[in-house]
């Protein structure tokens, strides 16, 4: 996590934004702090209430996807589980903001169009390459653009 | 993606508002996948769970008086019948009243409600060459691979959008190019039981995550539930639509013909030492057991002939309990051959319609649970479990 009190380095802290094209899969705009797992999902395992991933040994263990835009390579498991997870975490409002995946499959996408999660695949550049966990990411699938904000010291 | 005038029609409302929402999901899928259009298909799978996701979109094609177009059948919920003298359901209210809603959905919308995971074996059986839609872990890899029908890895939702309306967007499995192996599983130690596969797929779906695998080294035709375990198990762990066998499996004869003469992108070599990692890996313990779950994915015929023959004479140990879960057609051949009186004399139970991540197993947590399947432990909220072959979960619960 970033937390940064000193005055003097946030004076020395600048931004900047990279824009990358993608592709629309899930309609909608969402926005928030990136998460990224190397690690397939599998939704239903995370809890309903706060969004953490409970799935033992999991790289995200104990983290919260709940507003986060999430990046993954794909989703995993059986056919139900996916849409139940993610039913479950949207009616708790603790649905992420958004996904970027390299890898989708109708199970995740019928998943994510359903409860009105944007979701979308190829950038530009690989996701895992330029974006890390807590940057502040922007995903825009109807017209097809992903901004991440990166904050240098 | 090019819509027909009659699609056009079906998503501007005018074939009701339940064949509507079905299209709009198509639609979108299709675009998701750059599908220039739609085929027909002839049967669909629904592997419908009972829980939250499924009732949202159930619900909206049965209020939208949608109905199927195509034979579509159900996978296992809960045996309401069976339960209700078992368990107080009123305490579980919440989650049984979301399945009670669920299964009558599912009829109002003209679903066949076969409530089995291996459909495929008896209720709903697709051909060689037949476009399809399956979901379900087992299913997919199972009619794509072993039969050679032609089926995306489909959600419960696309599945049953697919029967309603008859159709599914053409893309992905659909087209032979993209049936080829990605990834190559050398295979190089025996495999001798159904167990051994379960491992198997489990290893294999976390290595591979997202892919086809062509499996080498496996020298004998696998049996059905060989071919079921594995591929459940590479589903639970991974997200694996196909597989080949070359020489083996209906799509491949050889190696080559398997990755349409490209190389592999991945090359994954198992031996005896990955095997057991792995089924160390499943263990949270090796304390006494409070119960076994088997059938899951469902209990074929010979899969119950087999614990059957395991448990004929013997008796379960005070307090543990013992269930094999199945579905109803199969049952009712396991009854005339005597399995089931030579399960139950024993004490263990078999039983239909139910899956094992439902609400009726919940006095379960906290609980030491058996089971032979990977996918069972990974699910079912067990306090501790143990993973191993349907021969030591008879063991483990019968007395010597």
């Amino acid at each position: 996590m970033r937390c940064i009190s000193d005055k003097k380095l946030s004076e020395d802290m600048k931004t900047s934004e990279l824009k990358m094209k993608c592709h629309k899969i899930s309609p909608g705009y969402g926005e928030g702090e990136a998460l990224v797992s190397h690690e397939t999902i599998c939704f239903y395992l995370a809890d309903p209430k706060t969004g953490r991933i409970r799935e033992k040994g999991h790289q995200l263990e104990g983290k919260s996807v709940a507003g986060k835009v999430l990046i993954f390579p794909s989703g995993k498991a059986s056919s139900a589980v996916q849409m139940d997870g993610l039913a479950k975490l949207m009616l708790n409002n603790s649905k992420p903001s958004a996904m970027i995946v390299q890898d989708v499959d109708a199970v995740l996408v019928s998943s994510a169009v359903l409860t009105g999660i944007p979701l979308v695949n190829r950038l530009e550049k690989d996701p895992f390459q330029v974006i890390e966990t807590g940057d502040f990411v922007k995903v825009d699938s109807d017209r097809g653009i992903v901004s991440v904000i990166k904050q240098h010291h | 993606m090019h819509l027909t005038n009659d699609e056009e029609r079906i998503l501007k409302g005018e074939g009701g508002e339940g064949a509507q929402r079905a299209m709009e999901l198509l639609v979108a899928i299709g675009d998701a996948f750059d599908a220039k259009g739609m085929i027909p298909i002839s049967r669909a799978h629904a592997a419908s769970s009972g829980q939250e996701g499924d009732l949202f979109f159930v619900e909206i094609l049965a209020k939208g008086k949608a109905k199927c177009k195509v034979l579509t059948t159900t996978n296992p919920v809960v045996d309401f019948d069976y339960f209700q003298n078992l368990i107080n359901i009123s305490e579980e209210h919440e989650e049984a009243s979301v399945a009670w809603k669920v299964k009558d959905y599912y009829r109002q919308i003209g679903a066949v409600m076969s409530q089995s995971c291996i459909p495929y074996l008896a209720e709903n059986i697709p051909q060689y060459g037949e476009h399809v839609a399956f979901s379900e872990s087992s299913a997919t890899p199972y009619v794509n691979s072993v039969i050679g029908a032609l089926t995306n890895r489909e959600s419960i939702q696309t599945a049953l959008a697919a029967g309603i309306i008859g159709k599914t967007p053409e893309y992905g499995l659909h087209f032979q190019e993209n049936r080829k192996g990605t990834a190559l599983v050398k295979v190089e130690c025996d495999l001798k039981d159904g167990f051994d596969y379960s491992i198997l797929g489990q290893y294999v779906g976390k290595e591979v995550g997202y892919g086809i695998p062509v499996f080498t080294g496996i020298k004998k035709v696998p049996t059905i539930d060989q071919y079921i375990n594995l591929c459940a198990m590479m589903n639970t762990s991974g997200a694996i639509p196909m597989f080949h066998i070359p020489g083996i499996t209906v799509e491949s004869r050889t190696i080559d013909e398997a990755f349409g003469g490209e190389k592999p992108k991945d090359v994954i070599t198992v031996t005896s030492r990955e095997l057991k990692q792995t089924e160390e890996s499943l263990q949270s313990t090796s304390k006494d057991i409070d119960t076994v779950i088997l059938g899951c994915p469902h209990y074929n015929l010979d899969q119950i002939a087999k614990v059957a023959s395991l448990l004929k004479g013997k008796k379960l140990k005070q307090d543990v309990s013992f269930w094999v879960n199945t579905s109803a057609t199969t049952k009712i051949l396991a009854e005339r051959a005597g399995y089931v009186m030579d399960i139950e004399s024993s004490g263990a139970r078999v039983i239909v319609d139910t899956c094992i991540d439902m609400f009726c197993w919940n006095n379960l947590r906290g609980k030491t649970g058996m089971t032979d399947s990977p996918k069972c432990a990974y699910y079912r909220r067990f306090g501790d479990v143990r993973v191993g072959s349907v021969e030591e979960c008879v063991a483990s619960a019968t007395r010597s």
